[in-house]
């Protein structure tokens, strides 16, 4: 208890530093290094010497660390939700085919367009942005609707998971035929976008971002008794008081709400969503959820930060796709979280 | 007597079309221990679950303080039944303390914060249950009885008038078993709690329970103390044509073998019965030298070389282990057997 009590209050203070020092990490480091004090001036509106340092960092570096700690938390506290209502350490937020439900509207979009009239999206600039991010939540909340309808219709929790994975194929096969008729500019373009990036938006879009997405985030707080009790299984959870149906209804909205946003904006951004969660668990030894969402926002943006720091290390010339770097991050993390669990009966 | 706390009328229970027990009728008075009896298959399951609301019932009613379960909400019947499962939840992280306080969940506001008075209903639990020094632990740590006593804890936090257990002693070992029985036993007595649980332990039933509940295929359900339905021959009529006899004056179960010979023995007290057991485990049935044979085998009780072997009226072995002893009967076995016309049967 006392050491677990000395965690706690220790491990909350920490990791919110850490989060600070990779924020400015994140703003200083990249192929132009811009010392820290210089940093802070421009941030803060101060202005500074060097005019080059200062659009570097307000048109883009600014922009990326917002959405990639927004994101982050996003995706991590979605996650969460996922591996809770599924009782699957597996889940992650893309398990309901919600971010397959992006691809596919991205993918009539770009891939789709340039057959029927002739152009191509990537030429359009700003408008082509925009018809992307409408696309993809488009194609998001469609599935989300159908979960929703689903899982208001069928009783089992499983089922539900079962019915998402399956939408989840079906969206990609049918994105398959779409890239076999597609101009080979198209396919790229589409590539390019499931890649994923934080790094798309202006400033202004950004602030815009870190709202929908903090908000949701933060909401989920509440659904944190729900989760405690979903976390016994639905029959102990129903015993308990709770509305099975309901809870699980707003769980889903909420997790599938924040995975349509961020991949809206950003592409689908794999592993974060699985890896944090089980970061989350580790960092705190509870099954509170109210702990374990504060946990997942700390630690999601601290994951993103990271991934975003390490795909535009000095030495290299251009952006790593993020999700390469997520990949590499996201994954031993995952086999260490099921190799230390290999003890415990999992 | 007691005002009765659940009263199921006429209930027929089962999926959807299929029927699985019918024209089933109960009362749970204020403060009993009820054992719920029966076979596998005969849906001791299914009539726990209907009863706790998890599945619609098929007919009659489940009245719990005059009110059909089936139309209380969840969070009203919250407050009434609390259950533990048979299903073995795996809740990551969770903590025997945290648990217990979900168990406070009905009372709790929208974000689950324990208050004080929460807190102290949920220690008092843990240690009724005798779980308290282990209230930090995390619950895939703990040994089956102790996630057991846990889960109880659970369900007494949740304070309601009715705990429903479904076969809360079926990974349990022996000990275990027994504490978790006398556990409920406790909290009956102490607490005016009422509680059902389905077992398949029928001593620990018998001994512990105020009253039992047998549930058979095509049959009423029939309910009643202990005693009487040992008075009325119930569980001889239960496990009629299963291979088993139930011995009612020890409310033991007897295995039948099948007996191919039988032998002559004259002695009597603890060594002969244990003779008996060994050599009915053979397929041999003991019966009373009665001076008529000629071999037969003799018990001396108290002395070291308890079990002789008489051929033709020589004693041609002493021995002291019954083990060598069976075997050598096994061996002489057809100077020894004793023809008889009638059937050979015995418990």
């Amino acid at each position: 208890m006392q050491n677990n009590l000395l965690r706690k209050s220790i491990l909350i203070p920490l990791s919110l530093g850490i989060l600070l020092i990779l924020l400015a990490l994140n703003l200083a480091m990249g192929s132009v290094s811009v010392p820290i004090s210089e940093v802070f001036d421009i941030v803060l509106g101060h202005g500074s010497s060097n005019i080059i340092w200062e659009n570097i960092l307000l048109r883009t570096r600014l922009p990326q660390t917002i959405v990639a700690m927004g994101a982050g938390m996003a995706l991590g506290v979605a996650g969460l939700l996922m591996q809770t209502l599924f009782r699957n350490p597996l889940a992650g937020p893309s398990v309901l085919g919600i971010s397959s439900g992006s691809s596919l509207g991205v993918g009539f979009v770009l891939l789709i367009a340039g057959q029927f009239w002739g152009f191509s999206f990537s030429r359009l600039g700003i408008w082509g942005d925009l018809a992307v991010i409408i696309a993809s939540l488009g194609g998001a909340f469609a599935v989300l609707a159908i979960i929703l309808f689903i899982s208001h219709k069928i009783g089992g929790t499983l089922s539900v998971l079962i019915i998402g994975v399956m939408i989840g194929y079906l969206s990609n096969s049918v994105v398959g035929v779409l890239k076999f008729y597609s101009m080979e500019e198209d396919v790229h373009n589409y590539v390019i976008w499931g890649l994923g990036s934080f790094s798309r938006m202006s400033v202004d879009r950004a602030y815009l971002f870190a709202i929908i997405t903090i908000i949701p985030s933060l909401l989920a707080l509440f659904l944190s008794k729900s989760l405690n009790l979903m976390a016994l299984g639905d029959r102990y959870a129903s015993n308990l008081g709770l509305k099975i149906k309901r809870a699980r209804l707003l769980i889903i909205l909420c997790a599938g709400t924040l995975t349509a946003i961020v991949t809206a904006f950003c592409g689908p951004i794999i592993f974060i969503g699985m890896a944090v969660p089980h970061l989350a668990k580790l960092v705190s030894r509870t099954s509170n959820h109210f702990y374990l969402i504060c946990n997942a926002c700390i630690l999601g943006a601290i994951t993103a930060l990271l991934c975003n720091l390490l795909a535009r290390l000095p030495g290299i010339d251009s952006e790593l796709p993020i999700n390469s770097v997520t990949a590499f991050i996201g994954a031993p993390v995952v086999i260490s979280v099921i190799w230390k669990k290999r003890k415990e009966n999992f | 007597m007691n005002k009765n706390l659940l009263q199921i009328k006429n209930l027929s229970i089962g999926y959807g079309n299929k029927l699985v027990a019918g024209n089933l009728s109960a009362t749970i008075p204020a403060g009993e221990l009820i054992c719920l009896l029966g076979s596998n298959g005969t849906g001791k399951s299914t009539l726990m679950r209907s009863i706790c609301g998890f599945q619609p019932i098929l007919g009659g009613s489940v009245l719990i303080d005059d009110l059909e379960v089936n139309q209380l909400s969840e969070k009203e019947l919250s407050k009434r039944i609390a259950v533990v499962l048979t299903d073995r939840v795996v809740v990551p992280n969770a903590s025997v303390q945290e648990l217990v306080g979900y168990g406070r969940s009905p009372y709790t506001g929208m974000m689950g914060r324990l208050n004080a008075a929460d807190k102290i209903m949920v220690s008092r639990a843990m240690q009724e249950c005798g779980i308290d020094h282990k209230k930090d632990s995390l619950l895939s740590s703990l040994s089956d009885g102790e996630r057991q006593k846990a889960f109880i804890a659970k369900a007494l936090a949740q304070d309601t008038p009715l705990i429903i257990l479904d076969e809360p002693t079926a990974f349990l070992d022996l000990p275990a078993r027994v504490e978790i029985m006398q556990l409920l036993r406790d909290i009956a007595n102490t607490s005016q709690k009422s509680i059902l649980m389905s077992t398949h332990d029928l001593d620990l039933a018998l001994q512990l329970s105020d009253r039992l509940w047998l549930l058979q295929n095509g049959v009423p359900l029939i309910t009643g103390s202990p005693e009487d339905l040992l008075l009325q021959n119930a569980f001889q009529r239960m496990f009629q044509h299963k291979g088993i006899v139930f011995d009612n004056k020890t409310g033991l179960f007897k295995v039948m073998h099948d007996q191919h010979s039988q032998v002559a023995v004259k002695g009597h007290g603890f060594e002969y019965v244990l003779l008996r057991r060994a050599l009915s485990r053979k397929g041999i049935k003991v019966i009373r030298a009665n001076e008529e044979e000629s071999s037969w085998l003799e018990v001396k009780n108290d002395s070291k070389e308890a079990f002789s072997l008489f051929v033709d009226g020589e004693c041609i072995q002493t021995e002291s282990s019954l083990e060598v002893f069976v075997n050598q009967v096994m061996k002489m076995q057809v100077y020894l057997e004793v023809k008889s016309s009638c059937t050979i049967f015995s418990e």
